[in-house]
Protein backbone atom coordinates (compact mmCIF):
# COMPACT_ATOMS: atom_id res chain seq x y z
CA UNK A 1 0.00 0.00 0.00
CA UNK A 2 2.62 2.46 1.04
CA UNK A 3 4.67 2.13 -2.11
CA UNK A 4 2.31 3.63 -4.63
CA UNK A 5 1.20 6.41 -2.32
CA UNK A 6 4.75 7.58 -2.52
CA UNK A 7 4.61 7.76 -6.27
CA UNK A 8 1.46 9.84 -6.07
CA UNK A 9 3.16 12.20 -3.66
CA UNK A 10 6.32 12.36 -5.72
CA UNK A 11 4.70 13.24 -9.02
CA UNK A 12 3.06 16.20 -7.43
CA UNK A 13 6.25 17.26 -5.72
CA UNK A 14 8.15 17.49 -8.95
CA UNK A 15 5.87 20.22 -10.22
CA UNK A 16 6.45 22.44 -7.22
CA UNK A 17 10.20 22.80 -7.05
CA UNK A 18 10.78 25.37 -4.38
CA UNK A 19 12.27 28.77 -5.04
CA UNK A 20 14.63 30.84 -2.94
CA UNK A 21 16.86 27.88 -2.13
CA UNK A 22 20.50 28.70 -1.97
CA UNK A 23 23.32 26.30 -2.80
CA UNK A 24 24.49 24.47 0.28
CA UNK A 25 27.17 22.23 -1.19
CA UNK A 26 28.24 19.33 0.98
CA UNK A 27 26.04 20.37 3.91
CA UNK A 28 23.02 19.15 1.97
CA UNK A 29 24.66 15.76 1.61
CA UNK A 30 25.27 15.63 5.33
CA UNK A 31 21.56 16.09 5.96
CA UNK A 32 20.67 13.32 3.57
CA UNK A 33 23.50 10.98 4.48
CA UNK A 34 21.93 9.12 7.44
CA UNK A 35 18.82 8.24 5.47
CA UNK A 36 20.70 7.60 2.25
CA UNK A 37 23.20 5.22 3.83
CA UNK A 38 20.35 3.22 5.36
CA UNK A 39 18.43 3.13 2.08
CA UNK A 40 21.58 1.95 0.27
CA UNK A 41 22.29 -0.73 2.87
CA UNK A 42 18.78 -2.07 3.33
CA UNK A 43 17.06 -1.37 0.02
CA UNK A 44 19.47 -0.73 -2.84
CA UNK A 45 21.99 -3.49 -2.08
CA UNK A 46 19.24 -6.10 -1.62
CA UNK A 47 17.62 -4.87 -4.82
CA UNK A 48 20.83 -5.24 -6.83
CA UNK A 49 21.33 -8.66 -5.26
CA UNK A 50 17.88 -9.85 -6.24
CA UNK A 51 18.56 -8.89 -9.85
CA UNK A 52 21.88 -10.74 -9.78
CA UNK A 53 20.47 -13.77 -7.96
CA UNK A 54 17.77 -14.07 -10.60
CA UNK A 55 20.49 -15.19 -13.03
CA UNK A 56 21.95 -17.80 -10.73
CA UNK A 57 21.23 -21.33 -9.67
CA UNK A 58 21.58 -21.42 -5.95
CA UNK A 59 20.08 -23.17 -2.99
CA UNK A 60 20.90 -22.20 0.54
CA UNK A 61 22.39 -25.59 1.40
CA UNK A 62 25.35 -25.23 -0.95
CA UNK A 63 26.53 -22.06 0.75
CA UNK A 64 27.71 -18.85 -0.91
CA UNK A 65 30.38 -20.79 -2.81
CA UNK A 66 27.64 -22.83 -4.47
CA UNK A 67 26.30 -19.91 -6.50
CA UNK A 68 26.57 -20.56 -10.21
CA UNK A 69 25.49 -18.17 -12.92
CA UNK A 70 23.12 -19.83 -15.28
CA UNK A 71 22.14 -16.98 -17.58
CA UNK A 72 18.47 -16.87 -18.44
CA UNK A 73 17.79 -20.47 -17.41
CA UNK A 74 15.55 -19.36 -14.55
CA UNK A 75 13.41 -17.31 -16.87
CA UNK A 76 13.10 -20.14 -19.35
CA UNK A 77 12.12 -22.41 -16.47
CA UNK A 78 9.50 -19.91 -15.29
CA UNK A 79 7.92 -19.85 -18.72
CA UNK A 80 7.53 -23.65 -18.54
CA UNK A 81 6.57 -23.87 -14.88
CA UNK A 82 2.88 -24.81 -14.50
CA UNK A 83 3.05 -23.87 -10.81
CA UNK A 84 4.03 -20.34 -11.75
CA UNK A 85 1.22 -19.93 -14.27
CA UNK A 86 -1.30 -21.42 -11.86
CA UNK A 87 -0.18 -18.87 -9.25
CA UNK A 88 -0.37 -16.01 -11.75
CA UNK A 89 -3.89 -17.08 -12.73
CA UNK A 90 -5.04 -17.20 -9.11
CA UNK A 91 -3.47 -13.82 -8.42
CA UNK A 92 -5.25 -12.29 -11.41
CA UNK A 93 -8.59 -13.71 -10.25
CA UNK A 94 -7.96 -12.48 -6.72
CA UNK A 95 -7.02 -8.99 -7.93
CA UNK A 96 -9.77 -8.79 -10.56
CA UNK A 97 -12.50 -9.65 -8.05
CA UNK A 98 -11.32 -8.07 -4.82
CA UNK A 99 -10.07 -4.73 -6.17
CA UNK A 100 -13.17 -3.56 -8.12
CA UNK A 101 -15.43 -4.83 -5.34
CA UNK A 102 -13.47 -2.88 -2.73
CA UNK A 103 -13.45 0.29 -4.83
CA UNK A 104 -17.16 0.20 -5.71
CA UNK A 105 -18.26 -0.55 -2.15
CA UNK A 106 -15.79 2.03 -0.85
CA UNK A 107 -17.26 4.63 -3.21
CA UNK A 108 -20.80 3.90 -2.07
CA UNK A 109 -19.79 3.99 1.53
CA UNK A 110 -17.77 7.18 1.05
CA UNK A 111 -20.75 8.95 -0.53
CA UNK A 112 -23.06 7.72 2.22
CA UNK A 113 -20.66 8.77 4.96
CA UNK A 114 -20.41 12.23 3.44
CA UNK A 115 -24.08 12.91 4.24
CA UNK A 116 -25.38 14.11 7.56
CA UNK A 117 -25.86 10.95 9.62
CA UNK A 118 -26.50 10.12 13.23
CA UNK A 119 -23.12 9.29 14.78
CA UNK A 120 -21.18 9.89 11.58
CA UNK A 121 -17.72 10.11 13.16
CA UNK A 122 -18.24 6.81 14.95
CA UNK A 123 -19.49 5.18 11.75
CA UNK A 124 -16.39 6.31 9.86
CA UNK A 125 -14.17 4.89 12.58
CA UNK A 126 -15.98 1.54 12.59
CA UNK A 127 -15.55 0.96 8.86
CA UNK A 128 -11.91 1.95 9.05
CA UNK A 129 -11.12 -0.30 12.00
CA UNK A 130 -10.32 -3.53 10.09
CA UNK A 131 -7.63 -1.66 8.20
CA UNK A 132 -5.49 -0.94 11.26
CA UNK A 133 -5.64 -4.26 13.06
CA UNK A 134 -2.77 -6.72 12.61
CA UNK A 135 -3.19 -9.50 10.11
CA UNK A 136 -2.66 -12.31 12.61
CA UNK A 137 -5.45 -11.21 14.95
CA UNK A 138 -7.75 -10.74 11.97
CA UNK A 139 -6.70 -13.98 10.33
CA UNK A 140 -7.21 -16.07 13.46
CA UNK A 141 -10.62 -14.52 14.03
CA UNK A 142 -11.85 -15.16 10.49
CA UNK A 143 -10.40 -18.65 10.55
CA UNK A 144 -12.69 -19.46 13.44
CA UNK A 145 -15.64 -17.43 12.11
CA UNK A 146 -15.43 -19.39 8.87
CA UNK A 147 -15.11 -22.78 10.51
CA UNK A 148 -17.26 -24.93 8.21
CA UNK A 149 -18.92 -26.86 11.04
CA UNK A 150 -19.61 -24.33 13.75
CA UNK A 151 -18.29 -20.94 12.63
CA UNK A 152 -20.57 -17.96 13.05
CA UNK A 153 -20.61 -17.19 9.31
CA UNK A 154 -22.04 -20.59 8.45
CA UNK A 155 -24.48 -20.40 11.34
CA UNK A 156 -25.89 -17.28 9.67
CA UNK A 157 -25.71 -18.69 6.13
CA UNK A 158 -27.45 -21.84 7.30
CA UNK A 159 -30.65 -19.80 7.43
CA UNK A 160 -30.34 -19.47 3.62
CA UNK A 161 -29.44 -23.11 3.17
CA UNK A 162 -25.84 -22.44 2.09
CA UNK A 163 -22.94 -24.22 3.80
CA UNK A 164 -19.67 -23.26 2.14
CA UNK A 165 -16.58 -25.11 3.37
CA UNK A 166 -14.46 -21.93 3.20
CA UNK A 167 -10.81 -22.65 3.95
CA UNK A 168 -11.35 -26.41 3.95
CA UNK A 169 -12.65 -26.39 0.38
CA UNK A 170 -10.58 -25.78 -2.72
CA UNK A 171 -13.54 -23.93 -4.28
CA UNK A 172 -14.31 -21.69 -1.34
CA UNK A 173 -10.87 -20.86 0.03
CA UNK A 174 -10.13 -18.11 -2.50
CA UNK A 175 -13.60 -16.51 -2.17
CA UNK A 176 -13.11 -16.57 1.60
CA UNK A 177 -9.85 -14.66 1.24
CA UNK A 178 -11.59 -12.19 -1.06
CA UNK A 179 -14.37 -11.59 1.48
CA UNK A 180 -11.73 -10.82 4.11
CA UNK A 181 -9.78 -8.53 1.78
CA UNK A 182 -12.89 -6.55 0.89
CA UNK A 183 -13.93 -6.28 4.53
CA UNK A 184 -10.45 -5.01 5.35
CA UNK A 185 -10.10 -2.52 2.50
CA UNK A 186 -13.52 -0.93 2.09
CA UNK A 187 -13.09 1.45 5.03
CA UNK A 188 -9.77 2.70 3.70
CA UNK A 189 -11.30 3.36 0.26
CA UNK A 190 -14.27 5.16 1.75
CA UNK A 191 -11.95 7.37 3.75
CA UNK A 192 -9.92 8.34 0.70
CA UNK A 193 -13.12 8.99 -1.26
CA UNK A 194 -14.47 11.02 1.63
CA UNK A 195 -11.52 13.38 1.53
CA UNK A 196 -11.88 13.71 -2.25
CA UNK A 197 -15.62 14.39 -1.97
CA UNK A 198 -14.97 17.20 0.44
CA UNK A 199 -12.89 18.91 -2.24
CA UNK A 200 -15.62 18.50 -4.87
CA UNK A 201 -16.65 21.76 -6.61
CA UNK A 202 -19.49 23.18 -4.53
CA UNK A 203 -20.52 25.86 -7.04
CA UNK A 204 -21.22 23.23 -9.69
CA UNK A 205 -23.66 21.47 -7.36
CA UNK A 206 -25.39 24.75 -6.64
CA UNK A 207 -25.67 25.51 -10.36
CA UNK A 208 -27.02 22.00 -10.97
CA UNK A 209 -29.60 22.48 -8.23
CA UNK A 210 -30.80 25.67 -9.91
CA UNK A 211 -31.13 23.76 -13.18
CA UNK A 212 -33.16 21.14 -11.31
CA UNK A 213 -30.76 18.29 -12.07
CA UNK A 214 -31.56 14.85 -10.63
CA UNK A 215 -29.31 13.24 -8.05
CA UNK A 216 -28.10 10.70 -10.63
CA UNK A 217 -27.33 13.46 -13.16
CA UNK A 218 -25.33 15.33 -10.53
CA UNK A 219 -23.38 12.20 -9.70
CA UNK A 220 -22.66 11.39 -13.34
CA UNK A 221 -21.72 14.89 -14.47
CA UNK A 222 -20.07 16.40 -11.39
CA UNK A 223 -19.21 13.87 -8.70
CA UNK A 224 -17.84 11.01 -10.79
CA UNK A 225 -15.49 13.11 -12.98
CA UNK A 226 -14.12 14.85 -9.91
CA UNK A 227 -13.50 11.45 -8.30
CA UNK A 228 -11.77 9.93 -11.32
CA UNK A 229 -8.19 10.67 -10.23
CA UNK A 230 -8.97 9.27 -6.77
CA UNK A 231 -10.44 6.14 -8.33
CA UNK A 232 -7.36 5.58 -10.47
CA UNK A 233 -5.14 6.13 -7.47
CA UNK A 234 -7.09 3.58 -5.45
CA UNK A 235 -7.09 1.08 -8.30
CA UNK A 236 -3.34 1.37 -8.68
CA UNK A 237 -2.55 1.06 -4.97
CA UNK A 238 -5.01 -1.77 -4.46
CA UNK A 239 -3.75 -3.68 -7.49
CA UNK A 240 -0.21 -3.41 -6.15
CA UNK A 241 -1.34 -4.35 -2.64
CA UNK A 242 -3.54 -7.25 -3.72
CA UNK A 243 -0.95 -8.72 -6.06
CA UNK A 244 1.39 -8.87 -3.07
CA UNK A 245 -1.28 -10.33 -0.77
CA UNK A 246 0.60 -12.67 1.47
CA UNK A 247 -0.01 -12.39 5.21
CA UNK A 248 -3.48 -13.92 5.32
CA UNK A 249 -2.51 -16.71 2.95
CA UNK A 250 0.64 -17.59 4.87
CA UNK A 251 -1.32 -17.57 8.08
CA UNK A 252 -4.58 -19.23 7.18
CA UNK A 253 -4.31 -21.47 4.14
CA UNK A 254 -0.56 -21.85 3.52
CA UNK A 255 -1.50 -21.81 -0.15
CA UNK A 256 -4.00 -24.65 0.20
CA UNK A 257 -6.02 -26.72 0.24
CA UNK A 258 -3.77 -28.25 -2.41
CA UNK A 259 -2.63 -25.21 -4.34
CA UNK A 260 -6.03 -23.49 -4.34
CA UNK A 261 -4.71 -20.27 -2.79
CA UNK A 262 -1.06 -20.35 -3.88
CA UNK A 263 -0.93 -16.84 -5.30
CA UNK A 264 2.25 -15.55 -6.83
CA UNK A 265 3.71 -13.98 -3.72
CA UNK A 266 3.09 -17.12 -1.73
CA UNK A 267 4.59 -19.20 -4.53
CA UNK A 268 7.71 -17.05 -4.36
CA UNK A 269 7.83 -17.44 -0.59
CA UNK A 270 7.52 -21.23 -0.88
CA UNK A 271 10.22 -21.41 -3.53
CA UNK A 272 12.60 -19.30 -1.48
CA UNK A 273 11.90 -20.06 2.14
CA UNK A 274 10.56 -23.61 2.03
CA UNK A 275 12.54 -25.09 -0.86
CA UNK A 276 15.51 -22.70 -0.49
CA UNK A 277 15.73 -22.17 -4.25
CA UNK A 278 16.83 -18.58 -3.85
CA UNK A 279 17.93 -18.01 -7.44
CA UNK A 280 14.63 -19.21 -8.83
CA UNK A 281 12.63 -17.32 -6.19
CA UNK A 282 14.47 -14.11 -7.10
CA UNK A 283 13.65 -14.62 -10.76
CA UNK A 284 9.96 -15.13 -9.91
CA UNK A 285 10.04 -11.96 -7.81
CA UNK A 286 11.63 -9.99 -10.60
CA UNK A 287 9.21 -11.20 -13.28
CA UNK A 288 6.23 -10.49 -11.03
CA UNK A 289 7.50 -7.07 -10.15
CA UNK A 290 7.92 -6.13 -13.81
CA UNK A 291 4.43 -7.46 -14.54
CA UNK A 292 2.82 -5.42 -11.77
CA UNK A 293 4.80 -2.38 -12.85
CA UNK A 294 3.48 -2.67 -16.41
CA UNK A 295 -0.07 -3.16 -15.12
CA UNK A 296 0.32 -0.07 -12.94
CA UNK A 297 1.70 2.09 -15.74
CA UNK A 298 -1.12 1.02 -18.06
CA UNK A 299 -3.73 1.97 -15.46
CA UNK A 300 -1.99 5.27 -14.90
CA UNK A 301 -1.72 6.08 -18.61
CA UNK A 302 -5.35 5.14 -19.23
CA UNK A 303 -6.39 7.80 -16.75
CA UNK A 304 -4.10 10.42 -18.30
CA UNK A 305 -5.59 9.70 -21.69
CA UNK A 306 -9.08 10.15 -20.28
CA UNK A 307 -8.20 13.43 -18.63
CA UNK A 308 -6.79 14.85 -21.86
CA UNK A 309 -9.87 13.94 -23.86
CA UNK A 310 -12.23 15.63 -21.44
CA UNK B 1 -39.19 14.99 3.46
CA UNK B 2 -37.29 16.98 6.04
CA UNK B 3 -33.58 16.60 6.58
CA UNK B 4 -34.19 15.12 9.98
CA UNK B 5 -35.97 12.09 8.54
CA UNK B 6 -33.56 11.62 5.65
CA UNK B 7 -30.71 11.60 8.15
CA UNK B 8 -32.22 8.53 9.81
CA UNK B 9 -33.34 6.98 6.53
CA UNK B 10 -29.66 6.74 5.55
CA UNK B 11 -28.39 6.30 9.05
CA UNK B 12 -30.25 3.11 9.94
CA UNK B 13 -29.00 0.93 7.04
CA UNK B 14 -25.49 2.25 7.58
CA UNK B 15 -25.60 1.42 11.25
CA UNK B 16 -26.82 -2.10 10.45
CA UNK B 17 -23.91 -2.49 8.03
CA UNK B 18 -21.54 -1.09 10.64
CA UNK B 19 -22.71 -3.63 13.19
CA UNK B 20 -22.09 -6.41 10.67
CA UNK B 21 -18.60 -4.95 10.13
CA UNK B 22 -17.96 -4.95 13.83
CA UNK B 23 -19.21 -8.51 14.34
CA UNK B 24 -15.77 -10.14 13.94
CA UNK B 25 -14.38 -7.83 16.64
CA UNK B 26 -17.34 -8.47 18.89
CA UNK B 27 -16.80 -12.19 18.35
CA UNK B 28 -13.12 -11.81 19.17
CA UNK B 29 -13.90 -10.01 22.42
CA UNK B 30 -16.66 -12.41 23.38
CA UNK B 31 -14.54 -15.50 22.65
CA UNK B 32 -11.59 -14.06 24.57
CA UNK B 33 -13.73 -14.37 27.68
CA UNK B 34 -15.11 -17.86 27.02
CA UNK B 35 -14.13 -21.37 27.92
CA UNK B 36 -12.93 -23.24 24.80
CA UNK B 37 -15.92 -25.60 24.85
CA UNK B 38 -18.27 -22.62 24.46
CA UNK B 39 -16.42 -20.99 21.54
CA UNK B 40 -18.22 -22.95 18.83
CA UNK B 41 -21.58 -23.37 20.51
CA UNK B 42 -24.57 -23.44 18.18
CA UNK B 43 -26.28 -21.04 18.28
CA UNK B 44 -23.54 -18.58 19.03
CA UNK B 45 -23.49 -17.28 22.58
CA UNK B 46 -22.56 -13.58 22.58
CA UNK B 47 -22.38 -13.10 26.32
CA UNK B 48 -19.90 -15.57 27.83
CA UNK B 49 -21.36 -17.74 30.57
CA UNK B 50 -19.40 -17.95 32.77
CA UNK B 51 -16.87 -15.20 32.07
CA UNK B 52 -13.48 -16.85 31.69
CA UNK B 53 -11.22 -14.06 32.94
CA UNK B 54 -8.47 -16.66 33.31
CA UNK B 55 -7.82 -16.48 29.56
CA UNK B 56 -6.28 -13.05 30.00
CA UNK B 57 -4.18 -13.97 33.01
CA UNK B 58 -2.93 -17.13 31.23
CA UNK B 59 -2.01 -15.16 28.13
CA UNK B 60 -0.25 -12.50 30.17
CA UNK B 61 1.49 -14.55 32.85
CA UNK B 62 1.34 -18.21 31.77
CA UNK B 63 4.12 -20.37 30.33
CA UNK B 64 3.51 -19.04 26.80
CA UNK B 65 2.94 -15.46 27.93
CA UNK B 66 2.77 -12.87 25.16
CA UNK B 67 4.03 -10.18 27.51
CA UNK B 68 7.73 -10.49 26.47
CA UNK B 69 6.68 -10.33 22.81
CA UNK B 70 4.58 -7.30 23.64
CA UNK B 71 7.67 -5.67 25.14
CA UNK B 72 9.74 -6.52 22.07
CA UNK B 73 7.09 -5.02 19.81
CA UNK B 74 7.14 -1.82 21.85
CA UNK B 75 10.95 -1.73 21.69
CA UNK B 76 11.02 -2.30 17.94
CA UNK B 77 8.26 0.24 17.28
CA UNK B 78 9.80 2.98 19.44
CA UNK B 79 13.25 2.67 17.87
CA UNK B 80 11.80 2.51 14.38
CA UNK B 81 9.63 5.56 14.91
CA UNK B 82 12.43 7.58 16.50
CA UNK B 83 14.93 6.60 13.81
CA UNK B 84 12.54 7.18 10.96
CA UNK B 85 11.54 10.61 12.27
CA UNK B 86 15.18 11.63 12.66
CA UNK B 87 16.48 10.48 9.27
CA UNK B 88 13.32 11.37 7.34
CA UNK B 89 13.04 14.94 8.62
CA UNK B 90 16.69 15.64 7.86
CA UNK B 91 16.63 14.10 4.39
CA UNK B 92 13.19 15.48 3.56
CA UNK B 93 14.33 18.95 4.59
CA UNK B 94 17.49 18.76 2.49
CA UNK B 95 15.60 17.50 -0.57
CA UNK B 96 13.13 20.36 -0.22
CA UNK B 97 15.07 23.33 1.10
CA UNK B 98 18.72 22.81 0.24
CA UNK B 99 20.48 22.76 -3.06
CA UNK B 100 23.42 20.58 -3.96
CA UNK B 101 24.82 18.69 -6.91
CA UNK B 102 22.81 15.68 -8.03
CA UNK B 103 19.94 16.39 -5.67
CA UNK B 104 17.19 15.90 -8.22
CA UNK B 105 18.74 12.75 -9.68
CA UNK B 106 19.05 11.32 -6.20
CA UNK B 107 15.43 12.18 -5.55
CA UNK B 108 14.41 10.35 -8.70
CA UNK B 109 16.28 7.30 -7.46
CA UNK B 110 14.31 7.56 -4.22
CA UNK B 111 11.09 7.70 -6.24
CA UNK B 112 12.09 4.59 -8.13
CA UNK B 113 12.90 2.54 -5.03
CA UNK B 114 9.55 3.47 -3.55
CA UNK B 115 7.67 1.17 -5.89
CA UNK B 116 9.73 -1.91 -5.03
CA UNK B 117 7.55 -4.37 -3.17
CA UNK B 118 8.93 -5.32 0.22
CA UNK B 119 8.59 -9.01 -0.60
CA UNK B 120 11.03 -8.80 -3.46
CA UNK B 121 13.66 -7.66 -0.98
CA UNK B 122 12.98 -10.41 1.54
CA UNK B 123 15.07 -13.05 -0.22
CA UNK B 124 18.28 -10.96 -0.44
CA UNK B 125 17.69 -9.49 3.02
CA UNK B 126 17.40 -12.99 4.44
CA UNK B 127 20.75 -14.04 2.96
CA UNK B 128 22.52 -10.78 3.59
CA UNK B 129 21.33 -10.46 7.18
CA UNK B 130 22.64 -13.95 7.86
CA UNK B 131 26.04 -12.87 6.55
CA UNK B 132 26.26 -9.69 8.59
CA UNK B 133 24.85 -11.25 11.74
CA UNK B 134 21.53 -9.44 11.84
CA UNK B 135 19.38 -12.49 11.03
CA UNK B 136 17.24 -13.58 13.95
CA UNK B 137 17.83 -10.37 15.89
CA UNK B 138 15.40 -7.55 16.53
CA UNK B 139 17.78 -5.27 14.63
CA UNK B 140 16.73 -7.02 11.44
CA UNK B 141 13.30 -5.48 12.03
CA UNK B 142 14.45 -2.15 13.42
CA UNK B 143 17.24 -1.02 11.10
CA UNK B 144 15.46 -1.19 7.73
CA UNK B 145 12.48 0.54 9.31
CA UNK B 146 14.59 3.49 10.43
CA UNK B 147 15.59 4.55 6.93
CA UNK B 148 12.49 4.79 4.84
CA UNK B 149 11.87 6.42 1.52
CA UNK B 150 8.20 6.98 2.31
CA UNK B 151 8.95 9.01 5.43
CA UNK B 152 11.44 11.12 3.49
CA UNK B 153 8.80 11.83 0.86
CA UNK B 154 6.21 12.85 3.40
CA UNK B 155 8.60 15.23 5.11
CA UNK B 156 9.82 16.64 1.81
CA UNK B 157 6.24 17.33 0.79
CA UNK B 158 5.79 19.35 3.93
CA UNK B 159 9.04 21.31 3.80
CA UNK B 160 8.51 22.23 0.13
CA UNK B 161 5.36 24.08 1.17
CA UNK B 162 7.20 26.20 3.74
CA UNK B 163 8.35 29.72 2.84
CA UNK B 164 12.07 30.25 2.20
CA UNK B 165 12.02 33.73 3.76
CA UNK B 166 12.28 32.30 7.28
CA UNK B 167 15.61 30.71 6.43
CA UNK B 168 16.95 33.87 4.84
CA UNK B 169 16.02 35.95 7.86
CA UNK B 170 17.65 33.45 10.20
CA UNK B 171 20.84 33.34 8.14
CA UNK B 172 21.05 37.15 8.26
CA UNK B 173 20.97 36.81 12.03
CA UNK B 174 23.96 34.48 11.79
CA UNK B 175 22.31 31.07 12.14
CA UNK B 176 24.08 28.14 10.51
CA UNK B 177 22.28 25.55 8.37
CA UNK B 178 21.73 23.15 11.28
CA UNK B 179 20.25 25.93 13.40
CA UNK B 180 18.00 27.05 10.57
CA UNK B 181 16.71 23.50 10.34
CA UNK B 182 16.29 22.73 14.05
CA UNK B 183 15.12 26.13 15.28
CA UNK B 184 13.00 27.39 12.40
CA UNK B 185 11.61 24.57 10.29
CA UNK B 186 11.54 21.59 12.61
CA UNK B 187 9.12 23.19 15.12
CA UNK B 188 6.76 23.98 12.26
CA UNK B 189 6.82 20.33 11.21
CA UNK B 190 5.48 18.90 14.48
CA UNK B 191 2.00 18.03 13.15
CA UNK B 192 3.41 16.22 10.09
CA UNK B 193 5.97 14.46 12.25
CA UNK B 194 3.31 13.21 14.59
CA UNK B 195 1.26 11.96 11.64
CA UNK B 196 4.30 10.12 10.26
CA UNK B 197 5.07 8.82 13.74
CA UNK B 198 1.58 7.38 14.13
CA UNK B 199 1.74 5.66 10.74
CA UNK B 200 5.22 4.32 11.42
CA UNK B 201 4.08 2.97 14.78
CA UNK B 202 1.07 1.19 13.30
CA UNK B 203 3.11 -0.31 10.45
CA UNK B 204 5.76 -1.53 12.83
CA UNK B 205 3.24 -2.87 15.34
CA UNK B 206 1.31 -4.83 12.73
CA UNK B 207 4.24 -6.13 10.66
CA UNK B 208 4.00 -9.90 10.27
CA UNK B 209 5.83 -10.69 7.07
CA UNK B 210 9.28 -9.36 7.99
CA UNK B 211 9.55 -11.15 11.36
CA UNK B 212 8.09 -14.30 9.79
CA UNK B 213 11.09 -14.46 7.47
CA UNK B 214 13.82 -12.84 9.54
CA UNK B 215 13.12 -14.12 13.05
CA UNK B 216 13.25 -17.83 13.83
CA UNK B 217 13.86 -18.06 17.58
CA UNK B 218 10.53 -17.94 19.47
CA UNK B 219 12.36 -16.05 22.21
CA UNK B 220 12.62 -13.15 19.79
CA UNK B 221 9.09 -13.22 18.38
CA UNK B 222 7.29 -9.93 18.15
CA UNK B 223 3.63 -9.75 19.10
CA UNK B 224 2.01 -10.74 15.77
CA UNK B 225 4.14 -13.90 15.60
CA UNK B 226 3.44 -14.75 19.22
CA UNK B 227 -0.30 -14.79 18.58
CA UNK B 228 0.27 -18.19 17.01
CA UNK B 229 1.60 -19.55 20.34
CA UNK B 230 -1.80 -20.97 21.10
CA UNK B 231 -2.05 -23.16 18.02
CA UNK B 232 -0.90 -26.73 18.57
CA UNK B 233 1.08 -28.95 16.19
CA UNK B 234 -2.09 -30.27 14.56
CA UNK B 235 -3.14 -26.72 13.76
CA UNK B 236 -5.84 -26.74 16.44
CA UNK B 237 -6.41 -23.25 17.76
CA UNK B 238 -7.17 -22.66 21.43
CA UNK B 239 -9.95 -20.13 20.82
CA UNK B 240 -10.12 -18.40 24.19
CA UNK B 241 -6.37 -17.85 24.58
CA UNK B 242 -5.79 -16.87 20.95
CA UNK B 243 -8.57 -14.31 21.05
CA UNK B 244 -7.42 -12.92 24.40
CA UNK B 245 -3.93 -12.45 22.95
CA UNK B 246 -5.45 -10.86 19.83
CA UNK B 247 -7.44 -8.40 21.93
CA UNK B 248 -4.23 -7.47 23.76
CA UNK B 249 -2.43 -6.97 20.44
CA UNK B 250 -5.12 -4.60 19.21
CA UNK B 251 -5.33 -2.38 22.26
CA UNK B 252 -2.28 -0.14 21.60
CA UNK B 253 -3.28 0.56 18.00
CA UNK B 254 -6.84 1.16 19.12
CA UNK B 255 -5.69 3.68 21.72
CA UNK B 256 -3.54 5.49 19.16
CA UNK B 257 -6.49 5.49 16.79
CA UNK B 258 -9.13 6.70 19.24
CA UNK B 259 -6.99 9.34 20.94
CA UNK B 260 -5.40 10.68 17.76
CA UNK B 261 -8.18 9.86 15.34
CA UNK B 262 -8.20 13.18 13.48
CA UNK B 263 -4.46 13.26 13.01
CA UNK B 264 -4.38 9.60 12.04
CA UNK B 265 -7.05 9.99 9.39
CA UNK B 266 -5.37 13.12 8.08
CA UNK B 267 -2.12 11.19 7.78
CA UNK B 268 -3.82 8.33 5.94
CA UNK B 269 -5.56 10.59 3.46
CA UNK B 270 -2.48 12.74 2.92
CA UNK B 271 -0.22 9.82 2.14
CA UNK B 272 -2.99 8.76 -0.19
CA UNK B 273 -4.16 11.58 -2.32
CA UNK B 274 -2.79 15.00 -1.75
Amino acid sequence: MATATVVAAGTKARTEQGSGIRPSGWIGFLFIAPNLLGVIAFTLIPLVSVVLLAFTDWNLVSGLGGITFNGIDNFVAIARDPGFWHAIGLTLVYVAVSVPLTVVLGLGLGIALNRPLPGRAVLRAIFFLPYIVNVVAIGMTWLMLMNPKAGLVNQVLDAFGIQPGWFASSHWALPALIVMAVWGGVGYCSLIYLSALQDAPRQLYEAADIDGASAWAKFRVITWPSLLPTTVFLLVTLIIGASQGFGLIALITAGGPGDATTTISYYMYQTGFQFYRFGYASAIGLVTFVGVLVLTLVTWRAQRGRALND
Amino acid sequence: MTDKYSKWLWGIPLWILAIAFLAPFAWMLSTSLKADVDAYKIPMQWIPDPFQWDNFSTVLTGATSVLPAFGRSVFVALLRVAGELLTATMAGYAFARMSFRGRDKLFLLYLATAIIPAQLLLVPRFIYFQKIGLYDTLWALILPGMFTVLGTFLMRQFFVSQPAEFAEAARMDGANEWQVFTRIYLPLATPVMSALGILAFVWSWNDYETPLVLISNPDRYTLPLSLTNFVDEQGQIAPGLTMAASVISIVPVLIVFVVLQRRFIAAMTHTGIK
